[in-house]
């Protein structure tokens, strides 16, 4: 899922500090189940809002929506009926909905309440780490599984740098050496020459080097399947 | 054992202290309450767990919230104790009164009285 992190209150408020009626729209996609932009967090940052304005004797009208996505049209289109009610608009969706919702609505202004940082999973309640670097051209099964890509600090191919001790990387401590990790696990399934052999030079073109990137499926498109 | 305690709390009961919400907690003071207090069972002997655990850090959640907002975090507050212990739940009502009367009006109210 993409991970995200909410601003904070401070910094929201900021952003709509001469506003007084806005409309905070939450995402039932990714940043539902990463905790940031759920129903549930838009509740809380709609009462803590409030709460923050009413102390400053600047009452805010606050309403809530929680779209199914907000990276679809179909459904950011589900606000065309009240969008044009609100002074402000934040959206706690990763940075696409904001996007969507600027380009689908020219007039209105919409303020990302969340920092959009990695694809990524949970590994336990309340910690997300970096999994995918959405590198455009998937070479995991060559590294046991372990994408050196988004996980190494170097995105190195062929093993580990110098940094590496003791399974840490010296970019932090709390940072494992994915190459080290790589290494023990086709070590433990006897597979360690499936390393040998220096791999190409990867191609950075299906990147984001390459630009904005655009996937078109045509069989869609054309409403075959 | 016809215990008294202030008048001026408002007890809303639940089936368990891992019922109260973040937003129960938030919507009281944002609706002007001077303070909130949760209380649940004593640590342990939670009938369905953990519900006072769970309490415990909502109420951590909200009091460092007010505390971005620069609202006083003793305005909201957990307490643990049994269901036989009468005297304790007046003397915390006693408690969290005085501790708020010495806090005064929320801020919130202030303000909204004022406009």
């Amino acid at each position: 899922m993409i991970v995200a992190d909410r601003k904070s209150l401070q910094e929201i408020l900021a952003m709509v500090a001469d506003k007084k009626k806005i409309l905070i729209a939450g995402c039932k996609g990714c940043v539902t189940v990463c905790n940031v932009g759920g129903l549930k967090e838009v509740e809380i940052l709609a009462s803590s809002m409030k709460i923050a304005r009413k102390k400053e004797g600047n009452d805010i009208d606050i309403d809530i929506k929680v779209l199914e996505r907000q990276c679809d049209t179909e459904y950011v289109a589900g606000i065309s009926d009240v969008v044009g009610n609100y002074e402000a608009v934040i959206s706690l969706a990763c940075g696409v909905g904001p996007q969507f919702l600027s380009e689908m609505y020219r007039d209105q202004t919409f303020y990302p309440g969340v920092n959009t940082t990695f694809f990524g999973g949970a590994t336990q309640h309340g910690v997300w780490e970096e999994r995918c670097a959405g590198c455009g051209s998937c070479a995991i099964h060559n590294f046991g599984g372990l994408c050196p890509i988004a996980r190494c600090a170097k995105s190195l191919m062929n093993g580990p740098c110098g940094g590496s001790s003791k399974g840490i990387c010296e970019v932090s401590k709390t940072t494992e050496c994915i190459w080290d990790s790589i290494v023990k696990k086709k070590m433990e399934s006897g597979k360690l020459e499936d390393l040998i052999g220096v791999k190409g030079i990867k191609s950075w073109k299906t990147a984001r080097d390459g630009g904005p990137r655009r996937s078109i499926r045509e069989e869609l498109i054309q409403g075959n399947i | 054992m016809r215990l008294s305690y202030p008048a001026d709390i408002k007890i809303i009961q639940v089936p368990c202290t891992g019922r109260v919400d973040i937003l129960h907690l938030l919507n009281a003071i944002e609706d002007g309450a001077d303070g909130v207090y949760v209380a649940g069972c004593l640590e342990g002997e939670c009938h369905y767990i953990s519900g006072n655990l769970k309490a415990r850090k909502k109420v951590a959640y909200v009091k460092k919230t007010l505390m971005e907002i620069g609202i006083e975090p003793e305005r909201v507050e957990m307490f643990n104790l049994s269901s036989a212990q009468g005297a304790r739940f007046a003397e915390i009502a006693r408690e969290m009164a005085d501790r708020i009367k010495g806090l005064g009006p929320s801020p919130i109210k202030k303000k909204t009285h004022a406009a």
